[in-house]
């Protein structure tokens, strides 16, 4: 067998470069499911809450539907889940090593929500024929507040890798005290955590919206999918304006606390007053080019003067500057962009809704909610981008280099190849099970299987008008 | 006893919890494995179904709990265990994906044969996962892991007693899991599913029986330091293992020769405690090591206010979600949960 141990399956030297990949691509894939383990619970109850309140079977039936499409998203969350908890080992154990002490506080909490949530979400989904009404809606409460405690847990994790603190380090950097508490509540917690939860409930609501939109523009424009787009896009419109709000503050502290990042994000190569915004473009060492320069107000939105003095990448020493610096820079531009596109689509809805008490009439208001859904899910991408690779080359800012947490192991190329291979495949099944559902739906009209989602006798009593 | 060993006793706690439901639901995967053709293994297929589907994802989450104990607790041993045991853990994971997601797809997918890949992508995927976690769990007890990692990643685990114990972790799911279903079963009022699950449970139990056996052996080989301490402070379990083994055979044997449904009360404490008895009385036998023989518990625990977190998270889960997985279970076994 000594043979196989020194098997090459690849050269080590690039571990870190597939590492870092496959770090990424499985984040960003299990990212938007946990978007829907985080927002779709508060969606769906909004909607059997209106079901049960006001007798609603359009509403009632939409409830069904979703936390029917959640059991399948939910379980394919768990298992992408569960393979990130072993890439920190997989990939990262030098940090896990050194750190896991401090890194692995917010996980033992989400531990705790995820069981919950896991639990709860069990009982509501599989609870729908037997459990009386209202009983069946106050078992999926626990949902909702568990997802956003877990969301909370671990973006606090994440916010500690960007500002690390409440911990103490000995001479060969290994972790020898602990404080808890601030590691949990470190100065970027108060705006990446709710900065997440938010982006969840954008994600959720413009995505689920955009499904009934893309339904509408088809020509069904029954009451059950004026209610599938109305419910969850409210949510989503009342959200995008405080996410706004939130990820201009998390701009500034960005700014304030980690200079390099924003200098990344924002291209700025020289520190000084009066510095350009640049919309869009490509960074280079003599500047950016092929953006739209916005004088002065790149220092007016980090200190609300044009004579704030922001830090540029000319003073951060080489090998503590981000990489792929346009990549930073456009991603981060694609976020606001995207964003303030779904603001300015929230507007046009609450006027019309305003003055007319109805949805927009022109198609091109169902096309824009139609593209929203997957317009916030790159908005997402974007986001962790800018936060992770804005981060580098540090895996705990500060602290520890990613290149010195990287795994010696053999083979992360192949393992990245395998990942690849079985995500792509189970991304696509998902898709097509739910599309499945979804015609179903469609063919076998509102009850495909038969009776009431509940049981006769109480449901039908207390659900009526 | 220290925060470090309380902090060793909650994974533990963790690993039975996982090892007994978890373990079950990879078990459920096996018998619908074995079960035959569409038509012969439907009934069966269908009860596993039945049972596994509102639990198995909370189930599932003791593993991401001793995860998480074990990465905040005692981070070297993690990082140790990782860098070694990488090959059958990185299988292990991909199991574990394409066993939920398979569990998920085959009931909600479009077509027969669609139905028929997921499900045959489950039951397989159940029964490669725990082989992979027995190995790493037997490879760490043989003394496999060095204490600061990087160990040698394949005969670290390709060796008698690591493969034996993968052998074993499949072998007791499967009998944990035809024990429970005799009694879903039962309550299904199906008397001829009951039959069927006890002749498994029966020849799960020999074969795991059978792999203890020759495990007992390979550890007096390949790791002394377990086998001496196994037969000497770990004996009382030993024996209570074996005596619930054996009252599971008798209730069995007795039940299959009247041709009458197992029915005793005893049947699942019984086939539990023998998993029970084995689990601890290998924590007993490894003592103080959480590595053996290359990292003690006390040489690889986090700093002191992190045990502390990670104990009181402990007392919390035990508040908050023994209660509520209580329920869970409570409502599936009266039937209340359905599809």
């Amino acid at each position: 067998m000594l043979s196989l141990d020194a098997l090459p399956l690849a050269a080590s030297a690039s571990n870190l470069l597939a590492a870092r990949e496959q770090m990424a691509f499985t984040l960003g894939f299990h990212i938007v499911l946990s978007c829907l383990g985080v927002a779709l619970p508060a969606t769906i109850l909004i909607a059997n809450y209106i079901g049960l309140k006001r007798g609603d079977d359009d509403a009632m039936e939409l409830a069904r539907r979703w936390s029917k499409a959640m059991a399948v998203t939910f379980a394919v969350g768990a298992v992408t889940g569960t393979v990130l908890s072993f890439e920190f080992g997989l990939l990262w154990p030098r940090f896990m090593d050194r750190f896991g002490a401090a890194f692995g506080i917010a996980f033992a909490i989400e531990g705790i929500f995820f069981f919950l949530e896991a639990i709860f979400l069990a009982i509501y989904i599989y609870g729908w024929k037997r459990l009386s009404g209202w009983a069946h809606f106050w078992s999926g409460v626990p949902m909702f507040v568990t997802g956003i405690g877990g969301a909370f847990a671990v973006v606090a994790a994440n916010s500690w890798m960007n500002q690390p603190q409440g911990f103490t380090l000995d001479a060969a950097g290994k972790v020898v005290d602990t404080d808890p508490l601030k590691v949990l509540i470190n100065p970027a917690t108060g705006y990446e955590v709710p900065h997440m939860i938010l982006a969840a409930y954008m994600v959720v609501g413009f995505l689920v919206a955009s499904i009934y939109a893309v339904g509408m523009l088809k020509g069904r424009r029954d009451r059950l999918h004026r209610l599938g787009l109305l419910i969850p896009l409210t949510i989503a419109c009342i959200v995008t304006p405080i996410q706004l709000f939130v990820g201009d503050t998390a701009a500034r502290e960005v700014a304030d606390h980690q200079p390099a990042k924003f200098a990344g994000m924002e291209c700025i190569e020289k520190t000084g007053t009066h510095q350009t915004e640049y919309v869009g473009g490509v960074c280079t060492s003599s500047g950016v080019k092929g953006a739209i320069p916005i004088p002065d107000l790149d220092s007016f939105l980090v200190g609300f003067s044009a004579d704030t003095k922001v830090t540029g990448l000319e003073d951060i020493p080489k090998d503590q500057r981000p990489p792929a610096n346009t990549m930073l820079h456009l991603a981060f531009d694609a976020m606001v962009g995207i964003g303030t596109a779904l603001l300015a689509l929230g507007l046009w809805l609450a006027f019309v809704w305003w003055r007319r008490r109805d949805i927009p009439k022109t198609p091109w208001f169902l096309r824009a909610v139609a593209i929203s859904g997957a317009g916030a899910v790159l908005a997402l991408w974007c986001g962790w981008i800018v936060t992770e690779v804005g981060r580098q080359p540090w895996i705990v800012q500060g602290y520890m280099r990613t290149s010195e947490a990287v795994t010696e192991a053999d083979g992360i190329w192949f393992s990245f190849a395998l990942v690849l291979l079985v995500y792509a495949a189970i991304g696509t099944i998902a898709i097509k099970v739910l599309r499945g559902m979804s015609r179903r739906w469609r063919e076998g009209g509102a009850e495909p299987e038969g009776g009431t989602p509940y049981a006769p006798p109480t449901a039908a009593g207390e659900a009526g008008p | 006893m220290t925060r470090a060993d309380l902090c060793a006793v909650i994974l533990w706690l963790g690993a039975t919890f996982y090892a007994l439901f978890g373990g079950a639901d990879f078990g459920g995967g096996f018998w619908d494995l074995v079960a035959g053709g569409a038509e012969r293994g439907e009934r069966p297929r269908a009860l596993i179904q039945r049972s596994l589907t509102p639990v198995w994802e909370a189930n599932h989450v003791w593993l991401i709990f001793i995860l998480v104990v074990l990465w905040t607790a005692f981070p070297p041993a993690f990082s140790a265990v990782m860098t070694t045991l990488y090959v059958p853990i990185a299988l292990a994971a991909v199991g574990i994906v394409l066993r939920g997601s398979g569990f998920a797809f085959r009931k909600s997918i479009e077509g027969l044969s669609g139905r028929r890949a997921a499900g045959a992508t489950f039951a397989i995927s159940s029964l490669l996962t725990p082989f992979f976690m027995g190995a790493v769990v037997g490879a760490v007890a043989a003394g496999n892991v060095p204490g600061d990692g990087n160990g040698p990643p394949f005969s670290s685990w390709l060796a008698p007693l690591p493969l034996l114990t993968g052998a074993m972790f499949v072998a007791s799911g499967a009998y944990l899991s035809a024990v429970f279903l005799i009694g879903d079963a039962r309550r299904a009022g199906d008397e001829e599913l009951q039959r069927y699950f006890a002749l498994r449970a029966l020849a799960a139990a020999a074969v795991a029986g059978l792999a203890a056996a020759f495990g007992l052996i390979e550890l007096h080989a390949e790791a002394r330091y377990i086998f001496d301490r196994l037969t000497d402070e770990g004996l009382p379990l030993v024996i209570l293992s074996a005596l619930c083994g054996i009252g599971v055979l008798f209730i069995l044997i007795a039940a299959v020769r009247r041709r009458a449904a197992a029915s005793s009360w005893l049947l699942r404490p019984l086939a539990a405690g023998a998993v029970i008895a084995v689990i601890w009385g290998w924590g007993v036998a490894q003592f103080p090591y959480l590595v053996p023989t290359s990292l003690k518990i006390a040489q690889t625990a986090a700093p002191p206010d992190t045990l502390s977190i990670v104990i009181v998270v402990f007392i919390v889960a035990a508040i908050l979600v023994l209660p509520s997985l209580g329920l869970l279970y409570w409502l599936s076994q009266k039937e209340l949960l359905s599809e």
